[in-house]
């Protein structure tokens, strides 16, 4: 039964399939599954003990397999010599456009006339075999127009675009469990030997012509070896609103400054600033909600945006998240949403210029004002300037060289609530901080980074205990190797200074690989 | 009525003239307003130049210097994008690790794909080299075929009569002007075409090397074979070993052309032209992209047919 479909698909359809165009791509996978398969089935059913009649049978089904496997791969292999004999004498003798001498010296045959000449459309007609590889002019028909679509086409047939991330290092650290006190990003290295930091599968693709939807779902794997698996981003983007406005709806990564919307992978260093991690959480700023834009009518780019949220939960960390880490020591309420002005909003303005036809700047303004889980009135607010300042020559090959500078700088009034049982006071907590990196891609696939950060705050009652508080600097300088835009490799150093831990070292060792489409480039 | 209540309806009455002037001021320049047409690459837009001559204003994404594959998506380009009436793409994912991140911010319903406005460069044109299987272990393949399309004439004039099409749609007012700039071009085409076969013919079935595969199209057009590369696959930079067999292969068929485009390795290119005793060219697929390319489409292929005819030796 199975061999049947077996042979129907690699010498039936398969072979006449391949006049044009060797064999469907759909074909031949089938036929590599249904072999694939049918193998492991034989493997499968070997693995018992049966009956001697039945291994009999067995091998005179894997002998006829094997026959009819050699057929096939014979009669492809002729067709590809065939195909590859085509080719040659095609490109020994070009086809020769018959509006065109056909021979040198001969004259040339006058202009035709405004039919769209020679468009060669790979139509689904089928083909005389020995001519058509979709290269050869065929005579266009009258009716054909350039608008029609063209069946060559073979990728772009999915509704949606699927990818899937892997991003680990590996590394040492002078600290005994750099989790402990260095790095407290969810996605940062989780100390010395292995870690998986993020795994993501991305879909995204057009809704409707109204809408682009987008999903992101990450996966990690605990010290314990758990495996998590989480709904990172879903949501979805207007593409037609009037007015020039955009709103953004779903599950997401808030909106404010440079690199909080970025996933782990497009990070430019190992880890998460430390200003990011502090002020926005190690989770990122990211929360169901729903964010506005527009973009203004002025000569150079200003979008102006402004992005409403629950504010709760691990990845709303500054505002209601659960676990006294957040709240620095207070007892964490379990405040609800009392009204609107309970609602986390962040309101962003962007900016662009072109400096010069090489270098661009992309400046921005953010902020995020919500409640937090400290106290029953208790709010904080977060402000946030940001830079982006990039060159690239106009001959840059394959977008190398280029250096960027990126920096961002947050300050967070938090007003922590009383908490009498655990003897901390009403106090407002203000942290402020900064990290600034440059990038250096000096030649193609190689990118040397440097980063520097400080942050401090003002003293606290639960200081002592708080390792999201203190002063702290970090330089990590690295190097990133790409042996394509679909993985990557990056060596860091971390020298770490803090008041709580003294003096580290650190050195990390990333990679990525990404499987599927790769989706655009941001700037 | 109160007077406060009244002076306010005058204010607002001045007001209202103001804007009125404003809009009969601005009226004219509005209906004057010329098609904003956007490109990817500097290759369609001058097609569009031909066709829309100055009843339309083009501006190219990408710089015809820039590789194409890698074009920064600044924002700068969202604008450009968001006030386009015509959006000219590749269509065969030449742009894909840039143009999607802009498309999601252009807001723009007018150039999305499936809007008139939305113009896919490669419609009509049969592709080549388009892979049977996709497997990145290939190197940088499109999965549409290669996307390097309007370095054949005739493909060229497939776009433009596309183009015309679009333009008039857009703008019927100035569709016979269309028309008659495509008959023009197509004209202009067809001799030239004619006379550019007629001068490379004496070297069909010449074999040139080229640091990228970006030829196959001009390759089939005029009779040369294009299809030895200084990558070892496409998108992955040459490695000493396969820089070596290159090497070996253009000595033994005595190749001595060598394409390199603007913003590729000159002096990998160079270094191989010195040991095989062959030239090394800037040659470009966008207009602007090398010095004597800058007046349009057709100086660029007269540019590239001259290169060749100049420089491929006999062997």
């Amino acid at each position: 039964m199975r061999e049947g479909w077996l042979l129907t698909l690699g010498g039936g359809s398969g072979q006449r399939r391949c006049r044009r165009g060797l064999l469907q791509p759909a074909a031949r996978r089938a036929l590599a599954w249904g072999l694939a398969l049918e193998l492991v089935r034989i493997g499968l059913l070997a693995q018992e003990t049966p009956p001697a009649d039945s291994v009999q049978r067995l091998q005179e089904e894997l002998r006829q397999l094997r026959q009819q496997f050699e057929q096939v791969q014979r009669e492809q292999g002729e067709q590809i010599r065939a195909l590859e004999r085509q080719i040659e004498s095609l490109r020994a003798a070009p086809p020769v456009e018959s509006g065109a001498p056909s021979e040198p010296g001969a004259p040339p045959s006058p202009p035709r006339a405004a039919t769209p000449p020679s468009a060669e459309p790979a139509t689904a007609a089928p083909a005389p075999a020995d001519s058509n590889l979709g290269v050869s002019p065929v005579p266009p028909a009258a009716s054909w127009s350039p608008t029609q679509p063209i069946p060559v086409i073979q990728s772009g047939q999915a509704y949606m675009n699927l990818s899937f991330k892997m991003l680990g290092t590996v590394g040492a650290s002078t600290a005994s469990d750099a989790s402990e006190e260095l790095e407290l990003g969810h996605h940062d290295p989780a100390g010395r030997g292995f870690t998986l930091q993020h795994g993501e599968l991305a879909l995204d693709g057009a809704v409707d012509p109204y809408l682009r939807g987008f999903a992101n779902i990450g996966m990690s794997i605990d010290p314990e070896g758990e495996t998590h698996v989480g709904l990172g981003e879903a949501y979805l983007l207007t593409t037609s609103l009037p007015a020039n406005l955009q709103l953004k709806a779903g599950q997401f990564l808030a909106e404010f400054g440079r690199q909080n919307t970025q996933h782990a992978y497009q990070w430019d260093f190992v880890d998460q600033p430390l200003v990011l991690n502090r002020l926005l959480g190690p989770h990122s700023l990211r929360n169901p909600g729903a964010r506005l834009s527009w973009l203004a009518p002025t000569p150079f780019y200003t979008e102006t945006m402004l992005g409403v949220f629950n504010g709760e939960g691990h990845s709303a960390f500054s505002y209601r998240a659960p676990g006294d880490e957040a709240t620095h020591g207070r007892t964490p309420l379990d405040r609800g949403l009392r009204g609107p002005g309970d609602l986390l909003f962040v309101p962003r303005v962007a900016t662009s210029f072109d400096l010069t036809d090489t270098q661009t700047l992309v400046t921005g303004v953010s902020a995020a004002f919500g409640p937090n889980n400290s106290g029953e009135h208790a709010r904080s607010e977060i402000y946030g300037l940001d830079w982006y300042w990039k060159w690239k020559p106009a001959h840059a090959e394959h977008g190398f060289p280029f250096l960027a500078w990126q920096t961002e700088g947050l300050y967070r009034r938090y007003e922590a609530g009383a908490d009498p049982v655990r003897g901390l006071p009403a106090e407002d907590l203000e942290d402020w901080g900064l990290y600034s990196q440059v990038l250096w891609g000096f030649t193609r696939r190689w990118v040397a980074g440097l980063r520097g950060e400080w942050v401090d705050g003002n003293a606290g009652a639960h200081d002592a205990l708080d390792r999201f508080r203190g002063e702290r600097v970090r330089i990590s300088p690295n190097l990133t190797f790409y042996p394509t835009g679909f993985s990557k490799v990056r060596l860091q150093y971390n020298l770490d200074d803090g008041d709580r831990f003294g003096t580290e070292h650190s050195v990390w060792l990333q990679g990525e690989f990404l499987l599927g489409t790769h989706g655009a480039h941001k700037f | 009525m109160n007077p406060s209540k009244r002076s306010f309806l005058r204010r607002a009455g001045h007001g209202m003239a103001l804007l009125a002037a404003a809009a009969a001021f601005a009226s004219p320049l509005v209906n004057a307003a010329k098609l904003k047409v956007v490109t990817t690459t500097a290759d369609f837009a001058a097609i569009a130049r031909d066709i829309g001559g100055d009843r339309i204003e083009v501006a190219s994404l990408a710089k015809p210097t820039e590789d194409s594959h890698f074009v920064d998506a600044k924002p700068s380009l969202i604008l450009k994008l968001n006030r386009a009436d015509v959006l000219i793409e590749g269509g065969a994912e030449l742009e894909i690790g840039w143009l999607p991140a802009l498309m999601d911010s252009t807001r723009n319903p007018r150039i999305h794909r499936g809007s008139p406005g939305n113009v896919l460069a490669n419609e009509g044109i049969a592709m080549l080299d388009v892979p049977a299987v996709l497997d990145r272990s290939m190197g940088g393949v499109h999965a549409m075929g290669n996307p390097h399309i309007m370095t054949d004439p005739v493909n060229a004039r497939i776009l433009a009569e596309h183009l015309a099409r679009v333009f008039s749609q857009l703008d019927a007012q100035s569709s016979e002007f269309y028309r008659a700039n495509f008959q023009r071009f197509s004209d202009e085409l067809d001799a030239k075409l004619a006379e550019w076969q007629q001068r490379l013919a004496p070297f069909k079935g010449r074999r040139i090397v080229a640091y990228h595969d970006s030829w196959p199209y001009f390759a089939r057009r005029f009779g040369l074979r294009i299809d030895l590369f200084l990558e070892p696959k496409p998108g992955i930079p040459p490695t000493p070993p396969h820089l070596a067999q290159v090497i070996q292969t253009m000595q033994q068929e005595k190749i001595n052309l060598i394409f390199v485009e603007p913003h590729l390795n000159w002096r990998t290119a160079e270094t191989v032209a010195r040991q095989t005793g062959a030239t090394a060219v800037l040659v470009s697929q966008f207009p602007g992209g090398v010095k004597g390319t800058e007046g349009g489409y057709i100086p660029l292929i007269e540019h590239l047919v001259d290169t060749v005819a100049k420089n491929l030796k006999a062997p």
